[in-house]
Parts: C-alpha cells; sequence; structure tokens
C-alpha cells in the first residue's frame, strides 16, 4: 500500500484514520450530499435500482468478510439471507414487533444458521466447503417451502413496511435513505473489523489456516466468527429486502444469486471493501442494462431471448474477468491511479 | 417387499446413469485437480441434443449417439482450450467459479437456442424389457442401466490398457513427473474434458429418454456432487458404487416418506442432505485418499 505523498501521519488517531487528508473529506462529503440528493432528482425507478444496489453491497460486504477476508468460500448466501428475511418477516407480521426489533433478531438468527452450516468448515475447506454451502442453501430453501404455518410456503407472505412512530417508510425515497444508511455504517464496521486482531487473523487463516494454527490462532473460534459475522450481514440485507417488497416468498432467493454474490466479489476484488463495493454497484447497474435492452431484444429475435441474454451476460463477465483482470475492478483503479500519480514517468510503474 | 424390490431395482437403473455423470467428474478432478461444477450442464446440453437430432431432424437413434458424441468432443475441445487453459495455476476459487460461469453460459445458450418448454422423445429410444417375478424394470431405465454399464466398462478399459489411459493415470499421481517424461499435459487435460463431456451427454440422452428435457436436467449435475462426495473425489470404483447407493437410496426414501410429507419433493433433497452428513462425519468419502497437508 502506497503512502499518499504530503500526509505525514505524525500520530496514532492520524495512522489509523480512515480518511486522511482534506481531498478525501471533500470526496467523502460530496458523496454524501450527492446520496443525501438522490430522490430530488431521481425517478422511483432509479431509486428502486439504487435500494437494490444497497441491499447487494450489505450482502456482498458479508460474503467479502466470510470468503474474501477469511477464505471460507460460501455459496450458500442466499440461503442466510432468506434466513434473515423468514425471521424479519415471522416476526414483524405474525407476531406484530417493530421492524426495528425485528432486524436485529434477524441478523442473529441468520448468524446462528451461518454458525450451524459453518461448522463443517472446521473439516474441509475449498470445493468441500463450496458443496456443504450449496447443500445449506438447498436445505434451508426446502424448510422454507415445508414449513407452511409459519412461512406461507410456496405462496409466500405479507410483509409489513417498517415504520418510525407513526410515520412509515412507504414512499421510495425514504426507504433508500434507511438501506444507505445501513450500507454505509455496514460498510463502516467492515472497514473497522479487518484492521482489529479478529480481521488480522482472519486474513491469516484465508493465507494459510495450518500456519495460522501454528501461530495460535484459534481456528476453530477464528472460522465460526467469520462465518457468523458474514451470516449476520446476509440477514440484515434479506429483510431489508422483503420489507421493501412488503412481500416474502422462496422465488426472491434463487441460487444463481448466491453465485452472482460471489461474481460481484471478483469483479470488484476480493479482499477489498471499495472492491465489494465497485462489484455490487457494477453488477446490478450491468443487471438493469439487461432489463432494459431485454424487452427489446424478445421482441426482436424470441421470447426467451432475453432470460437467455441475462444469463449469458453474466457468465461471460465473470469468465472474461477471471482469465484477463482475476484481481478485480478495484486492482485495476490502483494501477491507473498510481499511473497518473507518477505521470510523465509511469510507463514502467503501470504494470 | 415387492414394493422395496421395486424402488430398488429402479433406483439401481437411476443410479448407474449418475455413476456415468458422476465418473466424468471424478475424471477431470483426477487428472487436472479442478472441480468441475458445469458436469450436470453438459447432461442438459447432452439431453437437448438427443432431442434435437432424434424429434425435428428424425434421425435414426444410432446416428444420434454418434453426432451428439461428435458435438460433445468438439464441445470439450473448446471448453477446455478457452476457459480452463488461461487459468493453469490460478487459485481453486477461480477455476471453480469459472466452471460456474461456463454452467451459466451454457444454460443461457440452452434457453435461447431450444426455449423454455419442455421437451420429450418418449418412446424413441429402443427399449428392453425384463420381468423378474412381480418385479418390472421399466423399460427407459433398463436401457439407461445397460448403456451405463457399457461406458463404464469401456472407460474403465480405456485407462487400463491404452496408452492415453495410462497418462491420464499417470498425470493423476503426478504432474511433475510425467511433464519430464515427455507427455503433453494439455493433451491429457483436452482428453479428460472430452471425455467428461461424452459422458455427460450419453447420461443426457438416457434421462432425457426417462424424464423429458427442460434446462432443469441440469440439477442432476448437483446429484453427481453428491455421488461423488460419497465415494471419494478421486475413486473411480468409489463413484461407481456411491452412484448405484444413491440412486437406490433416493429413491426408497422417495417412495416411502413422500406420501407422508405434504410438499413431497424430498428426492431433490436427499442428495444435499447425504452431502451434508458425508461432509461432517467423513469428509473423504467412503473411497476417497485423505488429504495430508503441510506447511
Amino acid at each position: 500500500m502506497s503512502r499518499r505523498f504530503g500526509t505525514f501521519r505524525e500520530s496514532y488517531p492520524q495512522d489509523m484514520a480512515i480518511l486522511q487528508s482534506p481531498g478525501q473529506w471533500g470526496i467523502f462529503f460530496l458523496l454524501i450530499v450527492f446520496l443525501a440528493a438522490c430522490p430530488l432528482f431521481f425517478s422511483e425507478r432509479i431509486l428502486t435500482v439504487l435500494t437494490m444496489i444497497g441491499i447487494a453491497v450489505i450482502s456482498v460486504q458479508g460474503l467479502n468478510i466470510l470468503t474474501g477476508y477469511c477464505g471460507q468460500i460460501s455459496m450458500g448466501h442466499v440461503g442466510f439471507m432468506a434466513v434473515g428475511a423468514y425471521v424479519s418477516a415471522i416476526l414483524t407480521a405474525k407476531l406484530g414487533w417493530s421492524f426495528w426489533a425485528a432486524l436485529p433478531c434477524a441478523a442473529l438468527a441468520a448468524g446462528i444458521a451461518g454458525l450451524v452450516f459453518g461448522l463443517p468448515s472446521l473439516k474441509i475447506k475449498g470445493f468441500y466447503l463450496i458443496m456443504a454451502t450449496i447443500a445449506a442453501h438447498f436445505i434451508i430453501i426446502w424448510l422454507v417451502l415445508q414449513l407452511r404455518g409459519l412461512t406461507g410456503g410456496a405462496d409466500g407472505m405479507a410483509v409489513p413496511k417498517p415504520r418510525i412512530g407513526s410515520f412509515i417508510l412507504q414512499s421510495k425515497a425514504s426507504y433508500f435513505y434507511l438501506v444507505t444508511i445501513l450500507a454505509g455504517l455496514f460498510t463502516y464496521f467492515a472497514l473497522n473489523l479487518i484492521r482489529t486482531r479478529t480481521g488480522r487473523a482472519f486474513v491469516a487463516v484465508r493465507d494459510n489456516d495450518l500456519a495460522a494454527e501454528v501461530m495460535g490462532i484459534n481456528l476453530w473460534r477464528y472460522k465460526l466468527e467469520a462465518f457468523f459475522i458474514g451470516c449476520v450481514y446476509a440477514g440484515v440485507a434479506g429483510s431489508l429486502l422483503v420489507h421493501y417488497y412488503g412481500f416474502a416468498s422462496a422465488d426472491q432467493f434463487p441460487f444463481m444469486d448466491s453465485v452472482w454474490y460471489i461474481g460481484m466479489l471478483i469483479v470488484g476484488g476480493m479482499g477489498s471493501i471499495a472492491g465489494a463495493i465497485l462489484g455490487a454497484v457494477s453488477l446490478k447497474l450491468l443487471d438493469e442494462l439487461v432489463t432494459v435492452v431485454g424487452p427489446f431484444l424478445s421482441a426482436a429475435v424470441a421470447a426467451q431471448a432475453a432470460a437467455a441474454l441475462a444469463l449469458i451476460a453474466r457468465g461471460l463477465i465473470i469468465i472474461l474477468f477471471l482469465i484477463y483482470e482475476p484481481r478485480g475492478l478495484e486492482h485495476r483503479f490502483e494501477l491507473i491511479k498510481a499511473y497518473f500519480k507518477l505521470w510523465p514517468f509511469s510507463q514502467e510503474e503501470a504494470d | 417387499m415387492t414394493f422395496l424390490l421395486q424402488l430398488a431395482v429402479t433406483g439401481l437403473a437411476l443410479g448407474m446413469v449418475y455413476a456415468l455423470v458422476a465418473l466424468g467428474f471424478v475424471i477431470i478432478l483426477k487428472c487436472s485437480h479442478t472441480f468441475n461444477i458445469a458436469q450436470g450442464h453438459f447432461v442438459m446440453i447432452g439431453g437437448y441434443l438427443g432431442y434435437t437430432f432424434l424429434v425435428p431432424l428424425g434421425l435414426p437413434i444410432w446416428t444420434t449417439l454418434i453426432l451428439t458424441i461428435l458435438t460433445a468432443v468438439a464441445m470439450g475441445l473448446v471448453i477446455e482450450r478457452l476457459t480452463i487453459r488461461p487459468l493453469v495455476g490460478q487459485p481453486d476459487l477461480a477455476v471453480i467459479m469459472m466452471t460456474i460461469a461456463l454452467a451459466t453460459v451454457l444454460e443461457g445458450l440452452a434457453t435461447l437456442l431450444w426455449g423454455a418448454e419442455y421437451k420429450t422423445y418418449h418412446g424413441l429410444l429402443p427399449t428392453l424389457n425384463l420381468k423378474v417375478g412381480e418385479i418390472s424394470v421399466p423399460p427407459e431405465s433398463l436401457i439407461g442401466l445397460v448403456v451405463s454399464f457399457v461406458c463404464v466398462v469401456l472407460l474403465l478399459l480405456l485407462f487400463r490398457f491404452t496408452k492415453i489411459g495410462l497418462a491420464m493415470r499417470a498425470t493423476a499421481e503426478d504432474l511433475q513427473v510425467v511433464q519430464s517424461m515427455g507427455i503433453k499435459a494439455t493433451s491429457v487435460y483436452a482428453t479428460s474434458w472430452i471425455i467428461a463431456c461424452v459422458v455427460g451427454v450419453i447420461g443426457g440422452i438416457l434421462l432425457g429418454g426417462v424424464s423429458g428435457i427442460s434446462v432443469h436436467l441440469s440439477e442432476v449435475g448437483l446429484k453427481a456432487f453428491a455421488v461423488v462426495l460419497l465415494g471419494g473425489v478421486n475413486s473411480i470404483g468409489g463413484a461407481i458404487l456411491a452412484g448405484i447407493i444413491l440412486g437406490i437410496l433416493e429413491n426408497i426414501a422417495a417412495g416411502y416418506l413422500d406420501p407422508l410429507l405434504p410438499g413431497g419433493g424430498l428426492a431433490n433433497i436427499f442428495p444435499f442432505v447425504v452431502m451434508i452428513i458425508v461432509l461432517i462425519f467423513r469428509p473423504y468419502g467412503l473411497f476417497g485418499l485423505a488429504r495430508i497437508e503441510r506447511i
């Protein structure tokens, strides 16, 4: 990691600060102003897309902690989102809890589900762990469909919108603010988590778990902790998703979305907070592009062309990134920044 | 008792097809240490190819079989060259994600070319009738059993008695030794992908005759993973035995438990339950080699 020119870290708080220069603070405030002003000049359609991006960012940050930092590959992330979603839906719709009490419970429930299905990770890794988490996804969805009395089975269930006092977050703009604030908070938490003892232990486990164990890192504790934290993020994202639609059904949690979340990590850059955001934003925008182009294509070529195009586009994006930019957009962005920083002498440095 | 035996026999035939599909997976894994998630999608493509040659083109079954296998050979070559070869030396996750992306592209292509409707060529495959006592074997399942058995035997002979088979076994044993002996590892990789594609599409033609064809045919790949995990990922004999075990168990469990559960669909969840149990209690399967790790 290169130091910024002209930034002298003279005290410990300065060294630990996330935003280190007036320029970064400026960009940060511009971003906040931009996000706060979004509802003023964007249509509801675009606000929906932005809300979905926010939810994806929360989910992918969780997956990034689990897969990108701790190296435990989970392809059941959407399954854990479903756990959070249904716990929150049942608590609010059946028991009449408020959303603000149900959200932490949903996060906790998803985290506990993650602990249970993370147990095999103590013995297995790589492909075996992928299989175990895929199995977790299908078992969770099957349970959702079977427990008809609680979840409504295949018919789904209605979920109330969150409210503050008597103000119901009914409008797109209010929900957009809620999701954006939560996405910001969870990103901030992730940023800090990876700098703590726990975060460093995660990285050590990822790089070589045997070596980490020899150095005195308790594998049992840290692997399960990673599963717990990653799945808490998933639970929050799932809960936000169903409360946004006002409806929960198993169809909102297809298996391919888990794969797509890993794809976001790959495109953005694994093991990087900025990468997770970049990946979630760019791939959600790609999805949106496909949705916009789809109807024209269906009319021009064939009815199934839109669905097929979405699948092919997703697959090809991941294939191209794996071959040509396996370290993701974040790495490419750093290279471009370095190029301009060193500018007239940057030829050798750029690659 | 008759009901149980009936279920077991049907399961055996189904299990043999699972074993065939799983074998393709094991061969790629042994030769190139690549976990091929797209194996089930080869099956789906096989079903669609079989449908295309049999129904719209109206070709006889043997021509269909040969044409499908030729297509599969080409498909295996292209896939290996374009997507897997550039990733040699990359971490496991990259290669696994590549095969998943490949699966997505194959599914998209299948939807684009053949549409989302359910296709079937029921009654076009040659049938064999066999009745032992009160147990009758469904003809489509029986032909599946026979063809899978023949393919498995052919593959075992290929490994045992041919030069490329020897090269593949050697590559599975030690890549560096093989390269220093002057065997081209890349051609071994390509061969393993071709074989996996071919057994996949043969499985697809057989299963397509039993259950019809849609993009959901690729889910048989998930069953193949359960088979592979149960048998041990690097054991060919284990894959065959585990395929048969899983086919029989699945059929019996579905036959007895489905009436008890209102939603049914236990046959779909069954492989995953097996997977989790195997992974928790015996991660390297029945016949797999336990991996010893060193720093």
